[in-house]
């Protein structure tokens, strides 16, 4: 068995392609610390409880997309019975009007694209 | 409401358990397959437009229709004829009504100016090759309407379209939008990427206001542009657009297409 | 079976390195289009499709072809194209694959590819194409590795194939046919709108995808002693004179409809294709080529001792190929566009960004046919060393 050596240096270089972003960010960016969030000083929680937002505040954006232009539907009942408005320009906004210390601080950290601001126009400006 | 409260839970929930690639794209799927259901059943109402191709000969009227609709829209201005994106403006007569004139007909009448616009028609080609419900007939309203979030940018809609009302973003329009002096955008209406069709939404966003079209509104702050557009309700009967529609001598662009446009021009 | 594209001579690494090379520059010139858009393309406003869709348009006419050899080949029994069917599906595959390329290269928004089948639209002629495209590049994929696998075992292909091997025969025809479809079935375009475009669109298929099928099984020959024999070359030449000649016929109906009735609607189109109106004629010249090398190689091709001369034949083969590309490739989705609804004529032509990218997915289609090509050269060279040591 001669290819002995070539394959375990070929499963060496798989896992440490697989494991890049890991050390990479360890290594290169040395910062793993949580990134901190502008949050609205007057309010406790969001629509929903906080970490039902942080873990799937991109599925409820879909959905409330796709209700609102699609269906027209703009009413929203959260878990709690409240009746929202179905609008990302003035209800997520009215709180979290500062996007660069909000949504960029998490997803530049977790290096999650964000296209929402590539049309929708952002509370302050361009 | 009901209904998408509780998709969206199931969604959610599934993509919280950790099988958020598959689930949540059957349940998009089963949402489509809703949707196309749902046109197929009688619209309830149909917006129209009624122009008045004479009173629309003053060129203030059309220029600020089609200012006012650029700045409520965020249209850009793009100088490049072939990237231009257009909402709403002018065409020859002889290019709009093109099986109405002849060698014969006077040069001044060929080479009037019209409005020309989306008609949103009764059974649009737009919709019928879209390949992925981007864009549709609203069953409330009968608005032709565009998803910006789910257009691919195959452009079929465009060949299809006999009236040449879309237009293509073949670059970022940011680039090229009127800004105030703060540098902000002039309305929070969304722009649009790069890579998607937009077209004439009849203003479904001021209608949702209870507001009537940007351009209806500017012409008639012109002074004469009283009724150079009208705008209502196909079915109902009281509208000013059926009344309009019975009295007058009206044309559509193309008929014999069979398209049935919404868009009126009293001759 | 795979480990064959691994190894190889000189020459083979350099004809790959070559296609790499014409990637790479498609990869660069798309890098361009995705950050500035399609505004780097020729296309405007008015003629919203150009050289992408075109192209696509010609390669499921070569994907389609391969039905030329698999139809006689399966049902007929037609033993002399046993060599022939094999390269012919391994050509449909890699013609598939640059088809699917071409169009998600030609789309404003080519990541959300997905939406077309997550939102299946059942009216939308797109999405039935999305369908057969891919449907037909499987079929090809699962039969090709199949039958070749047996083959390299010495063994009857798997009896679950047949049924497949016979789908594929309808599939073939419907992908060409629902192509045609996507520009026959629009009111706005009176140039498309004819009942004749599919017909007319699988006829010059069946004329140029067996044609370049006769130029690689000689270019094989030529370079691997991969001999598809004689009897596959002359029985796919007759093929390929019967299908330009109906599909010169085809053209000369629509012509005479136009021309005849002489409505402006109709004849404007071919006016702007072959004499140009108010000075835009950049098409003229195109146009008359490739008609003036269409019926001179009809002619030739239907004369039967210069059809079997396979000095001629690779010259005639290659002129079915051009004038199909011209026809298809500029004159037909292009002219679709003129005059505009809105009466403007306006030219389209490629930029040369635009052609790079066309370039790099030729790439992409060559060097799949080569990788294939390599693998089938190989088993069918292993058997003959087996057969030789049994005898």
């Amino acid at each position: 068995m001669n290819d002995r050596k070539k394959i375990y240096v070929g499963l060496a270089i798989l896992i440490i392609a697989v494991t890049f972003p890991f050390w990479y960010g360890l290594v290169v960016t040395g910062d793993s610390t949580r990134p901190e969030l502008f949050l609205p000083p007057d309010a406790t929680e969001c629509i929903e409880e906080t970490g039902f937002m942080t873990a799937n505040h991109m599925v409820l954006l879909k959905e409330w997309r796709d209700t609102a232009v699609r269906e027209g539907e703009r009413e929203y009942t959260s878990r709690s019975g409240e009746v929202i408005k179905i609008s990302l320009t003035s209800t997520c906004i009215s709180c979290h009007g500062r996007k660069d210390e909000f949504c960029a601080r998490c997803h530049d950290y977790s290096n999650v694209k964000l296209t929402c601001w590539n049309c929708h126009v952002a509370p302050e400006g361009k | 409401m009901e209904r998408s409260r509780r998709k969206f839970f199931r969604d959610a929930g599934a993509a919280t358990l950790g099988l958020g690639c598959g689930l949540p794209m059957l349940g998009t799927g089963c949402s489509s397959a809703g949707e196309g259901a749902q046109s197929d059943s009688g619209s309830t109402g149909q917006l129209a437009m009624v122009i008045d191709l004479e009173k629309c000969h003053n060129d203030e009227i059309r220029t600020a229709c089609a200012e006012a609709c650029r700045k409520a829209h965020n249209i850009p201005e793009i100088p490049d004829p072939d990237d231009e994106i257009e909402w709403i403006w002018d065409e020859h007569y002889e290019h709009v009504f093109e099986d109405l004139v002849h060698e014969r007909t006077p040069h001044e009448l060929k080479e009037a100016p019209v409005l020309v616009l989306c008609n949103h028609c009764d059974k649009p080609p737009c919709v019928r090759v879209c390949p992925t419900q981007a864009t549709w007939k609203r069953d409330s309203d009968g608005v032709v309407m565009m998803d910006m979030h789910r257009c691919i940018g195959c452009r079929y809609c465009m060949a299809a379209c006999p009236y040449g009302s879309r237009s293509f973003n073949w670059r970022d329009p940011r680039d090229y939008i009127e800004m105030d002096a703060d540098g902000e955008f002039l309305t929070d209406f969304p722009t649009r990427s790069r890579g998607v069709v937009e077209k004439c939404n009849f203003c479904v966003d001021r209608i949702r206001e209870g507001l009537i079209p940007a351009c209806v509104e500017a012409a008639a702050g012109v002074p004469g542009g009283e009724g150079a557009m009208v705008f209502g309700d196909l079915r109902d009967p009281h509208s000013e657009v059926n009344r309009l529609l019975e009295e007058k001598n009206t044309i559509v662009r193309r008929h014999s297409l069979g398209t049935g446009p919404n868009v009126y021009y009293i001759v | 079976m795979l480990d064959a594209a691994f190894r190889g001579s000189k020459r083979y690494w350099t004809i790959l390195a070559v296609w790499v090379a014409l990637i790479v520059i498609g990869g660069i010139a798309f890098a361009r289009q995705m950050t500035e858009g399609l505004t780097i393309t020729g296309m405007s406003q008015d003629v919203t499709w150009g050289i992408y869709i075109a192209q696509f348009t010609f390669f499921v006419g070569v994907a389609a072809s391969a039905v030329m050899v698999v139809l006689p080949y399966y049902l007929h029994d037609f033993k002399a194209f046993g060599r022939m069917v094999i390269l012919g599906e391994c050509l449909a595959i890699s013609a598939v694959l640059m088809c699917i390329l071409f169009i998600m290269v030609d789309m404003g928004q080519p990541q959300r590819f997905t939406n077309v089948l997550l939102h299946p639209t059942l009216n939308s002629m797109m999405f039935w194409d999305s369908l057969a495209l891919m449907g037909y590049l499987f079929l090809n994929l699962i039969i090709g590795a199949t039958t070749l696998d047996a083959e390299r075992k010495g063994a009857p292909p798997a009896r679950w194939v047949k049924p497949l091997i016979i789908l594929s025969i309808p599939v073939a025809v419907s992908i060409h046919t629902i192509t045609a479809f996507l520009y026959s079935g629009l009111e706005a375009r009176p140039f498309w709108m004819t009942a004749i475009l599919a017909p007319r669109f699988l006829a010059s298929a069946f004329a140029s995808g067996p044609s370049l099928l006769i130029l690689l099984a000689l270019i094989l020959r030529k370079m691997n002693k991969f001999d598809v024999g004689r009897e596959a070359i002359r029985k796919l030449a007759l093929i390929v004179a019967y299908a330009m000649v109906i599909n010169i016929f085809f053209t000369g109906v629509e012509f005479f409809t136009a021309l005849y009735s002489d409505m402006p609607h109709h004849t404007m189109a071919f006016e702007y294709m072959f004499r140009g109106i108010e000075g835009h004629n950049s098409l003229a010249p195109w146009m008359w080529t490739g008609m003036s090398i269409a019926l001179i190689s009809a002619i030739l091709l239907i004369i039967p001792k210069i059809r079997a001369n396979e000095r001629f034949l690779p010259f005639l083969c290659v002129g079915v190929i051009t004038s199909i590309w011209i026809e298809k490739g500029m004159g037909i989705v292009v002219t679709g566009f003129v005059p505009s609804p809105l009466g403007k004529i306006v030219d389209y032509s490629p930029t040369g960004a635009e052609v790079m990218v066309t370039v790099g997915v030729y790439g992409i289609g060559l060097l799949v046919l080569t990788l294939l090509y390599k693998i089938v050269v190989e088993v069918r060279a292993r058997q003959n060393v087996t057969y030789e040591k049994v005898m």
